[in-house]
């Protein structure tokens, strides 16, 4: 599902709200059955949110950011993930403090996390900021796959999305004062 | 992509982060240590050298300009988290909260508490503080430093979101230092008397318990609402 609505709409606000950073005004989020207000432990674990601000740490490296984010998690930080440095992009840069990057690469260490969870719903604002043409595509090829395992993702982009997905829904916020 | 839960895992992967952050960027150690030293510096400046008066004086300086570098490092532990996203990535950890405060805390006593606790011995000769006293201002003070980082990231925990949320945070933190402050003073004013003080150190314990327990669960509320 694609959020869309011009600046200043409340997208991010709304994903902020959807993944229970931020209480609502009137109402209730429901996963499955369940207010996640109540059980958001529950929620948490079947959530993937990357935000505006991603939670990659400057200081740290790529490889250390990605370790320590599997270990919040609860995921076992003994797999190999130099490949998928490699395959997303960053090889000979796994080692260099996060801050020495690009921004391109800075939301690539980011977004490894994809390929790294289990979760259901995956909430992404503006996931292909600053990535060049290969990294949208190659992006979507992940969205893709995701999809096709059962699962579901909610996001905001300002770029249209060049895959076709076949049951893409959009949600087009109004800007009100 | 298999999750195992391992609170262990999740303490000890805070805990290193900040630590490998922290020697990373070593004026975050050293800089509170200075300030620490530049502090108790001033008096005997002030109020003049004479041997005596330092020595009755002591333990209130050591513990007054522990109290304000232990303040001066506590805006720091959750304001890098909360401004490059970590701090959403660690409330939507299917990891309860509290156990991430927890170890964020500790580590940052290890940082900021454990090194003014072990230099206090030669920063006290600069205070002609006798053995006596001494021993009992480093008992205080390894009781009483991890208190003040609990307490203090409650403050730090409410103030995060602020722009300017430095003053706030000590106005709203200092006035809770009190408690501790007097029981440690009164702990080791004791032992210059000779008598035994174990009655103030196990106040000092008991409020550490209860601030181990209950602290990070205020903190974990706390950065909620400074997240929203």
């Amino acid at each position: 599902m694609q959020l869309a609505g011009p600046n200043g709409a409340g997208k991010t606000s709304l994903l902020r709200i959807i993944a229970g950073f931020a209480a609502p005004d009137e109402g209730d989020i429901f996963w499955h059955d369940t207010s996640i207000a109540k059980n958001y432990d529950e929620f948490a674990r079947e959530l993937l949110f990357i935000g505006h601000k991603t939670g990659v740490n400057a200081q740290l490296t790529a490889l250390e950011n990605v370790r320590f984010w599997l270990q919040i998690q609860g995921y076992d930080d003994n797999q190999d993930l130099y490949a998928l440095l490699a395959k997303i992009g960053l090889v000979g840069l796994e080692d260099v403090p996060v801050r020495t990057l690009s921004a391109g690469q800075q939301r690539r260490v980011a977004l490894l996390r994809l390929w790294l969870n289990d979760a259901k719903l995956w909430i992404l604002d503006e996931p292909f900021t600053a990535l060049d043409k290969a990294g949208v595509a190659f992006l979507q090829a992940r969205f893709v796959s995701h999809l096709e395992t059962g699962g579901a993702i909610l996001l905001t982009t300002h770029q249209d999305l060049t895959t076709h997905f076949n049951d893409l829904q959009t949600v087009t916020l109004e800007y009100r004062h | 992509m298999q999750r195992q839960h391992s609170y262990l895992q999740l303490f000890s992967a805070v805990c290193k982060k900040d630590l490998q952050l922290a020697f990373r960027q070593r004026a975050e150690i050293v800089n509170p240590l200075l300030f620490f030293l530049i502090v108790i510096t001033l008096f005997p400046l002030a109020i003049g050298p004479e041997p005596g008066l330092l020595a009755r004086m002591a333990p209130g300086i050591i513990w007054v300009a522990a109290l304000l570098s232990t303040m001066l490092g506590l805006d720091k532990i959750f304001r890098d988290d909360f401004h490059d996203g970590s701090l959403e990535q660690l409330i939507a950890s299917s990891y309860p909260l509290p156990l991430t405060v927890l170890a964020k805390v500790l580590a940052h006593w290890v940082i900021t508490g454990l090194p003014l606790v072990l230099m206090t011995p030669v920063f006290a000769l600069l205070l002609n503080l006798d053995s006596q006293a001494l021993v009992a201002t480093v008992i205080t003070l390894l009781l009483g430093t991890p208190l003040l980082s609990f307490i203090g990231a409650i403050g730090a925990g409410l103030t995060v979101g602020l722009q300017k949320g430095g003053i706030l945070m000590s106005l709203l933190v200092l006035p809770l230092y009190i408690p501790v402050l007097i029981f440690a003073t009164s702990a080791i004013d004791t032992s210059t008397m000779s008598l035994d003080y174990s009655g103030q150190l196990a106040i000092l314990g008991a409020m550490l318990v209860v601030a181990i327990l209950s602290a990070p669960i205020a903190i974990s509320s706390a950065l909620k609402v400074s997240v929203s």
